[in-house]
């Protein structure tokens, strides 16, 4: 067997391409020349072959770090800023930690982590490094509770769709998520503006939307991704009007006919496109036919994505899934024929299959079983809702019935609310089982969204 | 509004939304005969709990569910405000 290429971060940054940029709220970096350039004080040489903790505040600085990390260290773990600090020795005894590239050094110098290395701005010069090996990437998943699970990762799964579609046609893209690029959907954006030799807009979890938008317009930001909820944020924001990206997408939850619809009306001009992928399945596929779920021809094996429906839950099978989840106590990441099952709970409607909740997700109403997800489906197609949120309440008759919360869209009439609500019961009890019609249904100003840009559930 | 206006209230909005023929209300009426089925009830005292702030069958452990709909009214009557 003939050694393979080792294909790393750094082969994608050459410097012919003129005009490539790295940015957030307060710092742009040049990607054209980032090669000769260092965050990590010149120290890169020490991280090889070591398993490295990438426990970063920003996002500038951990992506500069992942393209000088990538094949050099053995693997590298990315930290998401909403991190609980109270897991890190988990992780770290579970990932074999034994460096960490940090910008707050001093919290790390009694903790046992032999190598500490300070990630720091200005970028100082160094000499390009070659790359050694193939770094695996770990990523935490964004479970609901308790230590996040490791997935393993090579960059070569990672990269296995956006390598897949090919080159885009015309000017290279200005990529920009609303996502966090240490979180699965955040750096499949990441790579993509690295792999397409285009530039890259980071989002600031401190910035106002408004401000936020300024600056993505300001960047010439043509490509750009994030949740449903994400969008359904921006659109309730009034800053979409000055917005005119090319692409859209979501991912990150379930893409919801009003919310595809919402962003198509918002941006005519634009393609909008829905892609299912997850930190253990990877990049499923896309959907770019302006139309929720995904047609039922799917299944089976299409450009090198098997896919099949085992107990309404999608399973995927695919060389861009996560090859294992890493530690101690990790368990099977795929079922004994190689499929992960993504717990994606998908329904077959004509020809078409539709998502309609986690299994995890669902609650229970007097012993029946609702998946919450489906029932804001419904809701959102009023023309005046904007986002919704259905739960269970405790009910001393049933055990516990639909309660939901609603957010209409901006500048509807507050007399309105009566007639409103009505409706949206008339169009529930038309579409859902009755028991799965909301007994209660309450206007709210706002509903928490997740770090992870996902509708906060808490009970569920 | 009286605390029985609001429930008759509540109880005919929910007929009306489930397509329920109410018969007339009376306090005698046997809850059964309303046409009223489990899922109605438990909207109905949800609503209730939202309106008025109490839900008389949580509040109390044993408190047995009325068997009329004047024992029903009763129950919202007689929570202390």
């Amino acid at each position: 067997m003939s050694p393979r290429e080792t294909f790393a971060l750094r082969d994608n940054l050459g410097a012919e391409l003129k005009g490539r940029t790295l940015s957030d709220a307060h710092d742009v970096v040049s990607l054209t020349d980032i090669l000769s350039q260092t965050v990590l004080g010149g120290r890169l040489r020490e991280l090889s072959g070591r398993a490295v903790l990438l426990k970063v505040s920003d996002q500038l600085r951990s992506g500069i770090a992942m393209i000088e990390l990538d094949g050099i260290a053995h693997r590298m773990l990315l930290c998401p800023p909403d991190l609980n600090p109270a897991y890190l020795d988990a992780l770290i005894a579970d990932a074999g930690i034994d460096a960490v590239v940090t910008d707050e050094p001093d919290r790390w110098a009694e903790t046992g982590v032999p190598l500490v290395v300070t990630a720091r701005l200005p970028l100082q010069t160094t000499v390009p490094a070659q790359t050694e090996r193939a770094t695996e990437w770990l990523m935490l998943t964004s479970g609901t509770s308790g230590v996040p699970k490791i997935a393993g990762h090579t960059l070569e799964a990672l990269t296995g769709a956006i390598v897949a579609e090919g080159p885009a046609r015309g000017p290279a893209p200005v990529w920009a998520t609303f996502y966090d690029i240490r979180r699965y959907g955040g750096l499949q954006i990441f790579l993509r503006a690295i792999l397409s030799g285009g530039s890259m807009v980071l989002s600031d979890p401190h910035e106002a939307l408004a401000d936020h938008v300024t600056r993505l317009n300001a960047r010439g930001v043509s490509h750009i991704s994030g949740t449903p909820s994400h969008w359904r944020k921006l659109l309730m924001s009034g800053s979409a009007a000055q917005f005119a990206p090319a692409y859209v997408r979501l991912s990150g939850e379930i893409a919801d006919q009003a919310v595809l619809d919402g962003l198509k009306a918002a941006f005519p001009d634009s393609s909008v496109g829905h892609a299912y992928a997850s930190t253990e399945a990877g990049v499923g596929f896309a959907v770019n036919d302006g139309l929720e779920g995904f047609p039922a021809d799917y299944l089976g094996n299409r450009n090198g994505v098997e896919m099949k429906v085992v107990d309404g839950s999608l399973r995927i099978r695919s060389t861009r899934t996560a090859h294992a989840y890493i530690g101690r106590n990790a368990t099977a990441l795929t079922d004994d024929d190689g499929f992960v099952d993504s717990g994606d709970i998908v329904e077959l409607r004509g020809d078409r299959y539709y998502f309609v909740g986690r299994r995890g997700g669902i609650i229970n109403i007097g012993g029946l079983k609702v998946h919450p997800e489906e029932i804001e489906a419904v809701i959102n197609r009023h023309s005046d809702v904007r986002m919704s949120r259905a739960k269970s309440r405790k009910s001393p008759i049933t055990g516990g019935i639909v309660v939901a919360d609603v957010i209409l869209a901006d500048g509807t009439d507050p007399a309105r609310a009566q007639e409103i609500r009505d409706q949206i019961l008339d169009q529930c009890r038309a579409q859902l089982a009755s028991h799965k019609v909301p007994a209660v249904i309450r206007f709210v100003e706002t509903l928490d969204v997740t770090p992870a840009g996902k509708l906060a559930r808490t009970d569920a | 509004m009286s605390v029985r206006s609001k429930v008759i209230e509540a109880i005919q909005q929910i007929a009306r939304e489930q397509h329920v023929a109410l018969p007339a209300l009376s306090d005698d009426l046997s809850l059964h005969e309303t046409g009223f089925d489990s899922l109605a009830f438990a909207i109905l005292v949800a609503r209730l709990e939202d309106e008025t702030g109490v839900d008389p069958f949580t509040i109390s452990e044993d408190a047995a569910f009325p068997a009329t709909v004047g024992d029903f009214v009763r129950a919202y009557e007689n929570v202390p405000a």
